[in-house]
């Protein structure tokens, strides 16, 4: 029973984390575009408009939630909730901090579930996250949806093969498919970190992970300026706040996921450092790489379409596969 | 000449032939296959980047534009037919509104019109004060398309960098006429007032300043390898095309015709200073872009060199009484002044009869302004030849064959304002 009511309070916790920090990241991002595009960004609601992505929710949530007629009502309502689901389930897989924590008198792991193939369950989950805006931008039955819809499919998974292919480098040095065991092995400061020895895999796991979040210079689902907002252009209201919402949940996602298993979790550069809680550290990291989406996407122009495939298939794919077939020769003549 | 050196640019060299040229547009048009269906879409008039109320209505083959059809009209203001009911001052403040980017070049352009028919003669300095308010259009037309330029390929935050530069030619407009936007600063015969105190230095700081703003957007620009990726060898336009359609202005220089009307038929001060006719000769995206690159280290230049050469003297013609107005302040104080005010506000110039047809280089192409006067003071016919009329008009030929993330792109190279097209 116990164990019961850890687990539920550990889930909680990972909903508040996931959930809690997107408001913020969103007062950020246009935090950020503002010092960007030299201008201040949101400075009216609450200190240094701090609750601006606060009054936007109510404002969402207070619109009327429209579905066109000529859209098939179900599949339109529920598409938005698949990109969000396993953005969530994902962040189970995350470990916060070391196992066998002593908590009140409760030995807690800082993980939600130990999953001996989290790796490739995080993949699954992410090829899941795809049917949201497949699904929202055929159910619109408007042009400029489907193209976007189109777009993101194909870009989706054309991603995920070489962001698998980058991962599985990893795998072979840490020989385990468990987030847990990942961050294990890369104990003990950060040059035991897999970004050294993985820096190709490294790169085109973030370069990827940014064409799954589908933003800019990939952001070709959306594409203001071509598709006008692609899938999303028949939402409106709270309907297109949660795929806003999901995308930002994915980027938490996303951006936890690249820390364990490339930058050492929620562990620290330093041995001395371990006095600070692991999932400081962790969330550290995460912003760090926030940050980074954020900087590229009000930075750099976006690929044309066939372009963004070309550089998929033909720069990334075999770029993975060649560090994969040199880190396993490696491995197995050491 | 004074000696301010912009930025040299470097000689052009033809990256195709002509020849090559064609045939790759040729391919591309060839993409289409032949037994799909297509998907149809309306590219505005809501669409974000149409750059206006302008639409197309485009049919897809996947990502592949079939056919273009565009629809133009939803501005439509009636402009012409106001001439018709309006005296020739009068009807000065309405062409602002033609081309609101770059309004003074749209006075600028009727004004020229104007005297045209009636023969008088414009002051020196007026002429002076002319070419540069010419310039600063130019400049400020060109940052604003060029930040919308970068934009329409994704990148945001260069539209904002652009807008903060474009400010400075704006306060200087401010400083000038008193309006940012819609200047109403020409008028028959002259301008409406004199360069106010202080202004001369802050426009040549501004000029200074300039060509290091400009030179810092190349190097964001032009290493920027998506941005590259994006724009060369897209959307071909070659010179034949360009004629046949009578796109004008810097597009057509970016195939290599060195069409320039202040230097083939030079009007305000442009006989009296030294500027080179920016020339591409790839007539795509990436050409376009360097053109007005160009055409902006010029607008420094010639703005820079007016100032230097500046002549004293009036700003309005005080010879023709009849036709134009007289210096703002003698109206309150000479009685004669006061009259020739009243005469010209109500009952408006003394006109010949006869028609009349002149064009200037404004900086979306070439505008033209055709009058057909009875001798009254309201024309019997007044037409307009704006650029961006054509540059839609060319939309089919532009668009088929192009992929649709690129058919914003090309269309935004050309450059229109819809307030132009539709009138």
């Amino acid at each position: 029973m116990t164990e019961f009511i850890i687990l539920i309070i550990k889930l909680i916790l990972i909903i508040a984390v996931a959930v809690g920090m997107v408001p913020f990241l969103i007062f950020f991002e246009r935090k950020f575009a503002g010092f960007f595009q030299s201008r201040m960004g949101p400075t009216y609601a609450g200190p240094w408009g701090s609750l601006q992505s606060f009054g936007d929710m109510a404002k969402l949530m207070s619109k009327e939630d429209l579905v066109p007629a000529a859209a098939d009502g179900p599949v339109f309502r529920i598409a938005p909730y698949i990109l969000f689901v396993p953005a969530f389930v994902s962040m189970t897989l995350i470990p916060f901090g070391p196992m066998d924590v002593d908590i009140f008198g409760y030995n807690v792991d800082l993980v939600v579930s130990s999953f001996d193939a989290g790796v490739i369950m995080f993949l699954a989950l992410g090829s899941l996250a795809v049917y949201g805006p497949v699904l929202g931008g055929w159910a619109s039955n408007n042009n400029w949806a489907l193209l976007g819809a189109l777009r993101s499919g194909a870009q989706m998974v054309s991603y995920e093969i070489s962001m698998g292919l980058a991962v599985v480098g990893v795998i072979v040095m840490a020989n385990t498919l468990n987030f847990v065991d990942i961050v294990d092995a890369q104990a003990g400061g950060f040059w035991n970190w897999f970004f050294i020895p993985q820096l190709v895999g490294f790169v085109i796991f973030f370069v990827a992970s940014i064409a799954e979040l589908n933003r800019d210079p990939f952001n070709l689902a959306e594409a203001e300026q071509e598709l006008v907002a692609g899938y999303m252009t028949e939402y409106s209201g709270m309907r297109w706040g949660i795929f806003m919402f999901g995308e930002y949940v994915n980027m938490v996602v996303m951006s936890a996921v690249i820390s364990t298993i490339f930058l050492g979790g929620w562990r620290a550069p330093f041995e001395f450092l371990d006095v600070i809680p692991g999932f400081i550290w962790l969330v550290g990291k995460m912003l760090f790489f926030i940050f980074l989406y954020m900087w590229i996407r009000w930075t750099l122009p976006r690929y044309r379409y066939n372009q963004l495939m070309d550089i998929g298939w033909k720069i990334f794919l075999p770029l993975a596969i060649a560090n994969l077939a040199v880190t396993a020769l490696i491995i197995s003549v050491v | 000449m004074a000696g301010h050196e912009s930025h040299p640019p470097a000689p052009p060299k033809p990256r195709a032939t002509p020849e090559e040229m064609r045939e790759r547009k040729r391919l591309s048009r060839q993409r289409v296959s032949d037994d799909s269906e297509f998907i149809t879409v309306s590219m505005g008039p809501q669409h974000p980047s149409t750059h206006g109320v302008y639409q197309a209505v485009v049919d897809l083959d996947g990502e592949i534009v079939v056919n273009a059809r565009p629809s133009i009209g939803n501005l439509h203001r009636g402009v012409e037919k106001l001439a018709e009911v309006k005296s020739y001052h009068r009807f000065l403040p309405l062409t602002d509104r033609l081309d609101y980017i770059s309004s003074f070049a749209m006075n600028h352009a009727y004004a020229e019109a104007v005297e045209k028919l009636m023969d008088i003669e414009v002051p020196r300095r007026a002429r002076y004060i002319r070419t540069i308010g010419d310039e600063l259009c130019r400049l400020s037309n060109h940052l604003l398309w060029l930040g919308v330029h970068v934009m329409d390929f994704g990148a945001q935050t260069f539209f904002l960098i652009c807008f903060r530069d474009r400010e400075y030619v704006l306060d200087l407009w401010e400083m000038l006429c008193g309006a940012r936007l819609t200047h109403s600063y020409a008028r028959i015969g002259g301008v409406a007032a004199d360069l106010p105190d202080g202004w001369v230095e802050k426009c040549r700081a501004a000029m200074e300043f300039m060509p290091r703003r400009l030179a810092e957007y190349q190097r964001l620009v032009e290493k920027n390898r998506i941005f590259l990726k994006r724009t060369v060898g897209i959307g071909i336009f070659t010179r034949e095309d360009c004629v046949a359609w009578r796109v004008t202005g810097p597009s057509l220089r970016a195939t290599g015709m060195e069409r320039d009307l202040r230097k083939t038929e030079p009007y305000a001060a442009y006989d009296e200073v030294d500027f080179d006719v920016a020339v591409e000769y790839d007539a795509d995206v990436y050409s376009r872009y360097l053109v007005r690159m160009k055409e902006m280290y010029e607008s420094c230049r010639i703005i820079l060199q007016c100032l230097d050469q500046l002549p004293e003297g009036d700003y309005i013609n005080q010879d023709a009484p009849s036709q134009t107005f007289p210096r703002k302040k003698q109206v309150m104080r000479d009685s004669a002044a006061m009259v020739q005010d009243f005469m010209q506000t109500f009952r408006g110039p003394k006109v010949p009869k006869g028609e009349v047809y002149k064009a200037i280089e404004v900086p979306k192409g070439e505008m033209g302004v055709y009058i057909v006067s009875d001798g009254t003071s309201i024309p019997q016919r007044l037409h307009l030849v704006t650029p961006t009329f054509y540059h839609c008009q060319a939309t089919p030929a532009l668009f088929e064959g192009e992929m649709i993330s690129d058919v914003v792109g090309i269309f935004g190279s050309v450059d229109i304002v819809l307030g132009d097209s539709d009138r």
